[in-house]
């Protein structure tokens, strides 16, 4: 049966199977890549499209059902004269972060503003409302489609010298926003074979392989069955001495998702074998679930890791346990936290192909230097035999940090010679990745009468899962940041981590801090409640602040900038208390609350190396490049980065071209983590900036106050009268390259040194509203000041922001993560635009000397002070201080009947 | 890949279903059980069969056909009572999912969290079912089985929803809690229709979703309802004993004591809306 249909107004017919998705048709029949595929079953909205005019998910649309019928996808949307004033709009408001979802927003928004021209703000949450966001915090997009409703200008060009500092629009904003970004599932090769992999239904068991050969013989179009036994050097792990993860598991499965076989040949033949039809002999044990199991120990996880420990460690400084005693006010609390899962809209994905010896791979990653390193590994290679080419990345938050496709897609291109590609599934990618670490909290804290801080312990125990992954991290990262922003004297902290048999538990913003700050923040709000002070005021009292000594003994020299976001959120402060009451006063089943949370965060690695290098150099046309190994996983990078560059150099960054991430083509400049791109690649990509600007004004003879000017094919440097022109083949031979690696000093035992050169901090207020008789609550606002030393792209940082606080949001109110029950984005939930509270942004700039024109970090620091926020205003609206997260309504509502204060 | 048929008559699908086919309407439900794989087995698809959509008035009546989605739903002009199902059909997924996915789908899915099924409860509402050898109607309240099972036979397929004028009359409100706005499966919800005569309630159909096997009037409530004035205390005589019937489960989402207790605020809220 052929079907006939038009996509963009063009004719089109379909002979194959009449039940394929539409989605599937459009993408690898028609190459229109554009329409994302984010989980096959209608809950992220990435696959909208819009069919006789009405949105639709087309992974959930039978083509043989399009007859005569009309589809429009992202590549339709533009016109003759390029590309809508929708999309310009979502360019021009940083609507698109990873850009994954922004074709599906495009295309819901088109169905609106088709209809109804000038919507309100309601009307356009409500068709947004079935596309999912992961980086936004939906603000921004919203933003834009009023911006197309009002008629608002858009884009602006800033000025030589002065990119810094500018909202200059995502140099790739306008590839997201018409689908031709390519993500790691988009450019995979027509011939390409695909992987499928056979995952562990087991959390724990031993199996035994029977003869595959002849299941491979008995279906065709499978070449190959990988196992184990077919992997160079079968373990994986991003530290140097911990290769702890199998690629493939051999004969021990040690969590429910781990990947067993990979099945290779043509798409359709691995989707149709089922795993029933596979021979594997399981023999199930029972799994070590949970923290309590795994302390008693009563089996190990891996047989080398004597009482299940990965690693324990803290800060020690004073006397904590004497000076508690001593402590005239003194409070203690019990958190948990549960597993989180990062739900990035752009499941892992990506292909490899065999270059003679070399090995090429294109994947979604974030961190392209430590893919290569762990593949040449896994191969026994040398590096320089593996390319690794990062495709646009659809979101990473630390769950692309670790391997995923990578090396099976390596092991079988090299061994079948032929391209070869792998897509999870979106329940693959929930139940094989990392997680953020459940955690388990017991704080003390203790102030004097006039509510100085005096001490404060805190032990930290984390789930870390099946495998190392970036456990040590979490433990090492968490005892440095537990007494939170503040200043205090005698400190304990300790963190350890323990094996499960779950997912491994690995990077997921802020690397356990959000979990930290959870406790100490209801410490604060404990002792600030005890001794009759100001919540606010209180942590104003012991603010960290330039001068002052952290607990690991590190003299914080300059850009601590808490208080300042303290004074900043004073007023508003003040005007939440004042409504909330007047609203309380009204009585009735609803009450308001207004909390504060706070937070510091560590640039960078803690302790160790973590170098950048970046290149500026010039193409044959005479146009300026950065060489930037630091992939753009959404939060900016390659944008700011530029601006950078341009500043430094003395050119326009809209001059700026840019060659991202593949490793033959750039220097190392670390992975995209710890919020540590704009800072340290920040700086390096300054210094090479400067040093190409020094050869450039050697070679004019020009001295240091010249100017740059871009004139066909040639680069004009002017000083004083003197013009010279210095030709586009004079300019191909010169690199300014620069390095730049964050000073740091080990910590002793006792956590004593400087684990980070810098540190970002930041304070959110949240004002929320509880329905005491179902336990639900709406974040009404959130107020968010943060120090970010100098906002190289306000819209940028601010992007940041919005989208951690709609994660922290998840975090407190509704993401829980239980193995093999929420392996789906329905089950599993993460907010939606309707769900996110209005978001006011204070920016407050205390230079960092070290970091490019200032600047810090904000990636992670965004997420960490929510969550604390909205569990204070929780406790200030009902009394009830929640110690497990997520709040769910049921839980909430168990809280307030068991306190009495809620109504029956 | 099994035999795909999407006939534009009637009879040719009840001919097709001789022989065993997935009927595919809107294939919200559908899809989602077939990620990373192709369909398998042969499908009947509905959406082309001359007939089933539209909602049309019929004699004693309401008849909303089987290719009907929740868009057309709350497109079309109504009476009040089927506010509630508006009020749902605003709540269903996202848009996406209201402008593919019908009613009927929703009802043969037979979800236990469906959220037509305490709105189509509360309107006394039919389900039409034709084979070859004709049709049969079956309260929705005795279609639907259990936890995705339906009285549907071999051979049957589900044409229309019936509505009967009387409770097309009535006022009606619908309630849904989830964890989240948009997109989100109900913990609990609640659709309540009420006839009110002099200022007392004449008659009142109450149903409660999500919060047992399969969503389920409230005849104990509906009994202490009538004859009460409908103003503002009539919610007072709602009572967690009303709610005896129900057998919550604990699940991901809430807890089933959670959901008994979520389940009662809502009707009382429901109630009061429609009494005021
Ligand atoms: C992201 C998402 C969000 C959702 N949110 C909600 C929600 O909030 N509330 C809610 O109640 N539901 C929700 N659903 C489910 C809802 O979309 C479906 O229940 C829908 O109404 C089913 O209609 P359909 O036309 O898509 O059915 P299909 O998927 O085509 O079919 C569903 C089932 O019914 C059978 N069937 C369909 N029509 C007939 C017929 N005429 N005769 C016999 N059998 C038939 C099919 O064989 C199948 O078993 C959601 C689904 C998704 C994917
Ligand atoms: S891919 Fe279609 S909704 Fe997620
Ligand atoms: S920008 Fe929306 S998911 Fe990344």
């Amino acid at each position: 049966m052929s079907v006939r249909f038009t996509v963009n107004d063009i004719g089109r017919s379909w002979d194959g199977d009449a039940t394929a998705r539409l989605s599937m048709v459009l993408r690898d029949s028609l190459g229109l890549t554009g329409t994302k595929v984010g989980c096959d079953a209608g809950d992220c909205g990435a696959c909208t499209v819009l069919l006789d005019g009405a949105q639709v998910c087309a992974c959930l649309t039978a083509v043989g059902g399009l007859e005569g019928r009309a589809v429009v996808t992202v590549e339709g949307l533009a016109g003759p004269a390029g590309p809508s004033d929708l999309q310009h709009a979502l360019v021009a408001a940083g609507a698109a972060q990873c850009g994954i979802c922004t074709p599906g927003m495009a295309m819901a928004a088109q169905e609106l503003l088709a209809a109804t021209p000038r919507p309100s703000r309601r009307e356009v949450e409500d068709a947004l409302g079935g596309v999912l966001c992961r980086c936004t915090g939906y603000a921004k997009i919203v933003d834009a489609v009023l911006a197309v409703a009002e008629g608002r200008p858009t884009s602006m060009d800033p000025t030589i010298g002065a990119a810094v500092g500018s909202r200059f629009a995502r140099v790739d904003g306008l590839a997201k926003a018409t689908g031709f970004e390519k993500f790691g599932a988009d450019g995979i090769p027509i011939d390409a074979l695909w992987v499928r992999v056979v995952r562990s239904p087991h959390a724990r068991a031993r199996f035994r392989l029977g003869d595959l050969e002849a299941v491979r013989r008995a279906h065709p179009g499978i070449e190959a069955i990988l196992t184990a036994a077919d992997v160079p050097f079968n373990g994986f792990g991003i530290y140097p001495d911990i290769k702890d993860q199998p690629v493939l598991a051999d004969g021990e499965v040690r969590y429910r998702g781990e990947a067993v076989l990979a099945l290779v040949g043509t798409r359709a033949a691995v989707e149709r074998l089922s795993d029933a039809l596979l021979p594997i002999e399981w023999i199930a044990e029972a799994p070590v679930l949970g923290l309590d199991a795994a302390i008693a120990a009563t089996a190990l996880v891996q047989a080398d890791k004597p009482g299940n420990l990965l690693i324990a460690g803290g800060v020690r400084s004073g006397d904590a346990a004497a000076a508690l005693a001593a402590a005239p006010v003194v409070v203690e609390g019990r958190f948990e936290t549960s597993f989180v899962e990062h739900a990035y809209i752009e499941p892992e994905a990506g292909w490899a192909r065999r270059v003679g010896e070399r090995i090429e791979i294109h994947a979604t990653t974030q961190t392209p230097y430590m893919d290569r390193d762990e593949v040449a590994n896994v191969m026994r290679l040398p590096r320089e035999a593996v390319r690794i080419v990062p495709t646009a990345c659809g979101g990473g938050f630390g769950g692309k940090l670790d391997l995923s496709v990578q090396p099976l897609v390596a092991v079988a291109a090299w061994r079948l010679g032929r391209p070869v590609a792998c897509v999870y599934t979106r329940p693959e990618s929930m139940a094989a990745t990392t997680k953020r670490h459940p955690a388990r909290l017991v704080a003390r804290a203790g102030c004097d009468r006039d509510g100085r801080l005096v001490a404060c312990e805190m032990d930290a125990l984390f789930d870390t899962g099946a495998y190392a992954s970036w456990g040590p991290t979490v433990a090492n990262r968490v005892p440095v940041h537990a007494t939170g922003p503040y200043r205090v004297a005698h400190v304990r902290t300790h963190g350890a981590a323990y094996f499960t048999n779950a997912a491994p538990s690995g990077a997921f913003r802020g690397f356990g801090v959000p979990q930290a700050a959870i406790a100490h923040e209801a410490m604060m709000d404990m002792l600030a409640d005890r001794v009759g002070m100001d919540r606010l005021e209180f942590r104003h009292r012991n603010a960290l602040r330039a001068g002052d000594r952290t607990a690991t003994g590190q003299l914080l020299q300059h850009s601590a900038g808490l208080a300042a976001c303290l004074e900043a959120l004073r007023p508003e402060w003040a005007r939440a208390q004042r409504e909330a009451a007047g609203f309380n006063a009204g009585g009735e089943s609803r009450r308001r609350g207004v909390g504060i949370g706070c937070m510091w965060y560590g640039i960078g690695n803690t302790s160790m190396s973590n170098p950048s290098t970046m290149r500026v150099g010039f193409d044959a046309a005479g146009r300026p490049i950065l060489f930037n190994g630091a992939v753009d996983i959404g939060q900016g990078s390659n944008t700011i980065l530029i601006q950078i560059a341009a500043d430094a150099l003395g050119l326009p960054a809209a001059a700026f071209g840019l060659v991202a991430g593949d490793t033959d083509l750039t220097a190392d400049a670390g992975k995209t983590s710890a919020s540590r791109q704009t800072f340290v690649s920040g700086r390096a990509t300054e210094l090479a900036a400067r040093d190409l600007r020094a050869q450039l004004l050697r070679l004019a003879n020009a001295g240091p106050a010249a100017t740059l000017s871009l004139e066909e094919g040639a680069l004009c440097v002017r000083d004083g009268g003197a013009v010279r022109r210095l030709e586009a083949a004079a300019l191909a031979s010169l690199m300014g390259e620069g390095t730049f690696d964050p000073p740091t000093t080990p910590l002793d035992a006792d956590g004593q040194g400087v684990p980070y050169a810098t540190y970002a901090f930041a304070a959110q207020m949240a004002e929320i509203e509880v329905d005491l008789e179902l336990g639900t609550v709406r974040v009404l606002r959130i107020v968010a000041a943060h120090d970010v030393g100098r906002a190289i792209n306000p819209q940028s940082v601010e992007g940041q922001i919005e989208g951690g606080i709609a994660q922290g949001l998840g975090l407190a109110l509704m993401e829980e993560f239980l193995p093999g029950r929420t392996e789906n984005l329905h089950d599993y939930l993460i907010p939606t635009v309707g769900d996110m509270p209005e978001i006011r942004i204070h920016l407050i700039e205390d230079r960092e000397p070290l970091g490019p024109f200032g600047a810090k970090g904000v990636g992670e620091p965004g997420l960490v002070p929510t969550a604390p926020a909205i569990l204070g205003a929780i406790h200030h609206a009902t009394g009830v201080r929640p110690t497990f997260v997520p709040v769910l309504p049921h839980r909430l509502r168990a809280a307030i009947l068991a306190q009495g204060s809620g109504p029956t | 890949m099994g035999a795909y048929l999407r006939p534009s008559r009637l009879n040719e699908a009840l001919a097709a279903l001789a022989r065993p086919h997935l009927v595919l309407a809107g294939g919200t439900d559908i899809y989602p059980g077939w990620v990373g794989r192709p369909i398998d087995g042969d499908v009947l698809d509905i959406g082309a069969i001359v007939g089933l959509g539209g909602i049309d008035r019929v004699a004693g009546g309401w008849r909303i056909g089987a290719a009907v989605t929740w868009s057309q739903l709350l497109a079309a002009v109504l009476p009040a009572g089927f506010d509630a199902l508006k009020q749902a059909a605003r709540e269903v997924g996202g848009r996406q999912i209201q402008n593919a996915a019908t009613l009927v789908g929703n009802v043969c899915n037979a979800s236990p969290a469906a959220d037509s099924l305490p709105c189509l409860l509360t309107l006394d509402a039919e389900i039409e079912l034709s084979d070859r050898a004709g049709t049969r109607r079956l309260p929705v309240a005795e279609f639907v089985r259990g936890n995705r099972r339906t009285a549907l036979q071999p051979g049957e397929l589900a044409t229309a929803l019936l509505v009967p004028d009387a409770a097309a009359q009535s006022r009606s409100r619908f309630l849904k809690l989830g964890a989240r706005r948009y997109l989100v499966i109900s913990i609990a919800s609640v659709a309540v229709a009420l006839d009110v005569v002099e200022g007392r309630v004449a008659a009142a159909r109450v149903a409660v979703g999500a919060c047992s096997e399969v969503p389920c009037r409230l005849p104990a409530l509906e009994a202490a309802l009538r004859g009460a004035p409908a103003d503002a205390r009539l919610v007072e005589r709602a009572s967690a004993a009303h709610l005896a019937a129900l057998r919550p489960i604990d699940d991901v989402r809430a807890s089933g004591d959670y959901r008994r207790d979520a389940a009662l605020t809502l009707v009382k809220r429901a109630l009061a809306e429609v009494a005021a």
